[in-house]
């Protein structure tokens, strides 16, 4: 028998506080029963005594003080799962919206998991060939890695996510893969998108849905990425596939803790996010990786958008701190029409050193991609000195580097929504691009390189 | 045993009531599961308690038992090579008995029980011996003499002493003193928030040689010394404090990975078992510690976990040895520490962070040091202490890197532009520094070359007035220049590229011995002096740049210890080379 209170004392924004309650647990799930009969969801935040403050994951409009039933549950909030979750919809809480079957379960998952054992953990070497040059080139994404994609509002983060997921493999292995997609907060036809694309793909059955919008439950959201990862835990590392986890849009998760904290009157941190913040991301952004011993690998790609593009903010700022790098959208490439636009000397990739060169991609890769990067920043940097004093007061040698800085974010960056390039093809260009400037600029590649990648290609 | 009953949980805080005698840092259990926890404050018959482990499914009602003692670390033989998490439970051992997650009310003594180690005493019957005294040795690993101490507060005449196998718990000795008999096992325990006792504190002297050039020829720490490394994400913190950790000529390393990547810390597992340590030519893991209390771990246990570290660092110290404790990151302790603060109700100061957080940071980086260690011998063992900072946004006008700077004496300042054009490591040369600079440089005289402090000034000279002269170049054109500027421009950008920026993933750059460091300068230095008597000659700037030799001078970084000699044939090019020219001209 459910414990059933129907002491409510007060309610505030998302919280309930109850009492005169007997045994209640920290974090224990409960059901609250609204005066129309209908039930939503909700936590336990904190118990003293026989007070009990809880959050609702539904809504609260529409409850009253008298006439608001809870129920304790006895455990955490769970998801059931079984091998039938592939292909399915679920809503923000793990309860599926697609009209399908009820999952008849194999276990009862606690959504917060349990923090992989560092000791157990195996270092992600494996490089995914996304197909996307400014990534597998430059910021390679690695099995097993986190690697967000910063965003801004009506940038494309949505489609260059999907194009990932559509071409993302690793070099010469067939192995079962499958995709657990989580939206929190984005607008219908964002998600609709998304499940278009997985249709037309064939994906969706090799998927798992878990979608929260823009016009659902806000404090619902808190639970949304823990249940897609508890499905990717339950995928990977016990029916041994390899996951890739999209989380979209961080954002809006953030916000809604936001909302609790401020509704719990704690102190704010930064912009009025909580102080916790940085620790709550971890216990979402560290559930990837690869495990010893263990078949399959999670991959994460959260997607957040950066309020007013600002890479400081405690969003994007906090995510850098904890993910294995960033792919950063610029504004500036996506005006100019260049798609995908990746901002690639702030992105970055720490996975990559490990997982690119003999045996793995090419020898000639990570010089090759150092060379790139600073002959890069060199060209806009000059290209900035030129704004001020005109092309005129630039050397020979700076004119080149802006001529290479142009030509690269034509030909290397840009590339068709629909275009896969291989790892060798993305090289090729540039070591093609790299002849633009002159040999003696070129002290980040060996010379043995220089003669067999780019030299050797003048021959053929 | 009579028990406190819990009354609140709010996250990693519980409030008990009734507990028996309670003192404040005692550590408790909590719950069923018997969840570690360590006493914070009291107020009247309530004592909070900030809990170690996940609290999800504690609630009023629950048991509280105290141990009466504070959270303590086990001391002894099998520390190295060992990872624990925060309150030292090793996740070697929890994840053979457990599994690949760490679930909670895991109790796993810290030093194993079973495995025996050979003991060679180092005193007989009837010596007298004091605290710090060593009665005896153990060789730990293959790098690492152990040496068994006589505990703090004991002395008296040894009555029995052991030889031959021993696990930690078996007596090794019998000392009697005043207060009678006391047996001693080669293991200690040691409250880790308490600093562990030392004779005499001394100030630095050698400098702590990491191998990493801009650190040890621009902004040197001292054996026994403290030092920052603040930058925003991925600026390079952990990659230096890494490189630190390979590289440095301390005996032993204590690395805390404190509330950062898991993946980090497999890194170390993976990678230090196949270095090997430049100085004893033995895997870098035979002379490590680690303590792993990721991002996601319990972050009571993380704000635990920096202590943990440094009371092992201690120990060492007090053997003896040089040692280095690494914690990556501060900020996440200090978050930690605000957490609690937060969940406590206590009145915020700056951002949130409680009113003592820079009596705490100065505390910790106080157990740093150079000492004389306990005991007759007079041994001298140090701790040096480096610290990252992940300030938000890259501000550093935030709390904690503010409260860091004010009691550390060594700032490598990070920076996103460096890292964005991969100038690695990303360390700012302008704003950086180092107050131990003059003490290395008498050791720098001796050791190295007595030009050694010379060159340095002049090299900084150059880079500072690089800075100045782009502030020209952006708003004027580069050719608002003189020659001599010109040359200075040049110099500063092969001082940047080819001594400063230095591959921590390329096995031939990773490492440079301070002698390489030094040629390596004197040939860069060298260039710019020749070059600049030329120009006093009236040769145009044009003639002494771009010069084959230069590549080469770009390429000296990769030349190998062994062929130090190279670097003469180099400089002697360089003569040649600029003059060379001349002849050519005059001709
Ligand atoms: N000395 C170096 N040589 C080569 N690459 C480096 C070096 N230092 C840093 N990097 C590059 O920069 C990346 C980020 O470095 P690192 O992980 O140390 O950053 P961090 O400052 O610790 O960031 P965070 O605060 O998020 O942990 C590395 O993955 C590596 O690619
Ligand atoms: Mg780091």
């Amino acid at each position: 028998m459910l414990k059933e209170y129907l002491t409510v004392r007060e309610i505030v924004g998302p919280l309930i506080l109850l009492e005169g309650v007997e045994g209640a647990k920290y974090n224990e799930l409960v059901e609250v029963e609204f005066p129309d009969g209908s039930v939503g969801l909700g936590n336990v935040l904190e118990v003293e005594e026989d007070l009990v403050l809880l959050q609702s994951f539904e809504a609260t409009s529409g409850l009253n003080i008298a006439r608001t039933k809870v129920r304790f549950t006895g455990r955490g909030l769970e998801l059931p799962v079984s091998r039938d979750i592939l292909g399915r919809v679920f809503d923000g809480l793990g309860r599926p919206i697609d009209n399908g079957p009820r999952i008849i379960p194999d276990e009862r998952l606690d959504i917060n998991g349990n923090p992989i054992n560092p000791f157990a953990r195996d270092f992600p070497t494996d490089f995914i060939q996304t197909g996307i040059s400014a990534i597998d080139g430059l910021n390679p994404l690695v099995r097993g890695q986190k690697l967000p994609i910063f965003s801004g509002a009506g940038l494309p983060h949505s489609r260059l996510a999907a194009q990932i997921a559509r071409q993302a493999g690793v070099l010469g292995m067939e192995e079962e893969f499958a995709v657990v997609f989580a939206a929190m907060g984005i607008t219908f036809e964002e998600a609709e998108f998304f499940v278009q694309e997985f249709r037309s793909t064939a994906a969706l059955e090799r998927a798992v849905l878990f979608i929260n919008l823009a016009d659902d439950p806000a404090i619902e959201r808190i639970a949304t990425p823990r249940m897609a990862l508890t499905a990717a835990e339950y995928l990977a590392f016990e029916l041994d596939m390899h996951v890739l986890v999209i989380l979209i849009d961080m954002t809006y998760y953030c916000e809604a803790l936001r909302e609790i904290s401020a509704a719990r009157k704690e102190v704010p941190g930064r912009r009025g996010y909580p102080g916790y913040l940085y620790t709550d991301l971890a216990t979402i952004y560290e559930r990837a990786g690869r495990i010893k011993d263990a078949k399959g690998s999670i991959t994460q790609i959260p997607v957040l958008s950066m309020p007013d593009d600002d890479k400081t903010h405690p969003i994007p700022d906090l995510t850098g701190y904890i993910t294995e790098g960033q792919i950063i959208l610029s504004r500036d490439l996506h005006r100019r029409g260049i798609y995908p636009p990746i901002d690639v000397l702030p992105s970055l990739s720490r996975l990559k050193e490990k997982g690119i060169g003999v045996g793995k991609t090419r020898e000639d890769h990570s010089p090759l991609s150092n060379q790139l990067f600073s002959a890069y920043a060199r060209g806009k940097e000059a290209k900035e000195l030129a704004v001020i004093l005109g092309e005129a007061a630039l050397s020979d040698e700076d004119k080149l580097f802006v001529q290479f800085s142009d030509t690269f974010e034509d030909r290397f960056i840009r590339q068709g929504e629909y275009e896969d390039r291989s790892i060798d093809e993305t090289l090729a260009i540039g070591w093609e691009l790299l002849r633009i400037l002159p040999r003696a600029e070129l002290k980040r590649v060996k010379e043995e390189h220089i003669r067999k990648y780019m030299e050797g290609a003048d021959q053929a | 045993m009579e028990a406190g009953v819990v009354v609140k949980v709010s996250g990693p805080l519980v409030v008990a009531r009734d507990l028996p005698d309670p003192k404040m840092y005692d550590l408790v259990k909590v719950g069923k599961d018997r969840l570690m926890g360590e006493i914070i404050e009291l107020r009247g018959n309530r004592a909070s308690i900030q809990v170690y482990e996940e609290t999800a499914g504690l609630g009023p009602g629950d048991e509280v038992i105290s141990t009466g003692e504070p959270l303590s670390v086990e001391l002894g033989p099998g520390l190295l090579t060992s990872i624990y998490d925060g309150v030292q439970r090793p996740l070697d051992v929890i994840r053979a008995r457990y599994g690949n997650y760490v679930t909670r009310g895991v109790e796993e003594p810290g030093l194993s029980r079973e495995r025996k180690w050979p003991f060679q005493p180092a005193v007989k019957v009837g010596d007298e011996v004091v605290a710090g005294d060593v009665l005896g040795t153990v060789q730990e690993t293959t790098v690492i003499l152990h040496k068994v101490m006589l505990p703090a507060g004991v002395e008296g005449k040894v009555s029995h002493i052991g030889e031959g196998d021993f696990n930690v718990e078996d007596t090794v000795a019998v000392v009697e003193t005043s207060g009678g008999e006391v047996p001693v096992t080669m293991m200690q325990r040691w409250p880790v928030r308490r600093p562990r006792l030392y004779r005499e504190k001394m100030a630095p002297s050698e400098p702590l040689v990491t191998g990493q050039r801009i650190v040890d020829t621009l902004f040197p720490i001292s054996m026994g010394g403290t030092a920052c490394v603040p930058g925003p994400f991925g600026s390079g913190k952990t990659v230096l404090q890494h490189a630190i950790a390979k590289w440095a000529n301390a005996q032993i390393v204590v690395f805390v990975g404190c509330g950062e990547r898991g993946n980090e810390m497999t890194d170390v597992l993976l990678e230090f078992p196949e270095l090997t340590d430049p100085y004893s030519g033995e895997p870098l893991m035979l002379r490590t510690v680690l303590i792993a209390n990721t991002s996601n771990m319990p972050v009571a246990a993380r704000e635990a976990s920096v202590y943990t570290g440094i009371t092992i660092a201690e120990y060492y110290r007090d053997m003896g040895y040089h040692v280095a404790l690494q914690a990556d990151s501060t900020s996440r302790w200090a978050e930690a520490l605000r957490e609690i603060s937060g969940r406590l109700e206590e009145m915020p100061g700056e951002e949130g962070y409680p009113a003592y957080l820079g009596t705490r940071l100065a505390a910790f980086y106080e157990r740093a040091g150079r000492v004389i260690c306990l005991g007759r011998e007079g041994r001298v063992g140090s701790v040096s202490a480096i610290g990252s900072v992940s300030p938000p946004g890259g501000d550093l006008s935030e709390p904690v890197t503010q409260a860091t700077l004010r009691v550390v004496k060594v700032f490598w300042g990070l920076e996103d532009r460096l890292a964005f054009a991969r100038h690695f490591p990303a360390i700012n040369w302008l704003n950086s520094y180092s107050l131990y600079q003059e003490k290395v440089e008498e050791y720098w005289n001796q050791e190295v070359d007595e030009a050694y402090a010379e060159l340095r000034a002049e090299a900084m000279g150059i880079l500072q007035r690089e800075a100045e002269l782009q502030e020209v170049v952006r708003l004027i054109g580069i050719e608002a220049l003189s020659d001599q500027e010109r040359l200075v421009m040049e110099t500063a950008k092969s001082l940047r590229e080819d001594f400063l920026q230095q591959n921590a993933f390329d096995d031939a750059d990773a490492f440079t011995s301070l002698m390489k460091q030094y040629r390596l300068l004197r040939l860069i230095v060298t260039y710019h002096r020749l070059a600049n008597r030329e120009l006093e000659k009236g040769r145009p700037i044009e003639e002494l740049i771009d010069l084959p030799v230069q590549e080469e001078i770009a390429r000296a970084k990769f030349i190998p210890e062994e062929e130090m000699e190279r670097f003469d044939r180099l400089e002697e090019k360089v003569a040649e080379q600029l003059a060379g020219e001349a002849s050519q001209v005059n001709a």
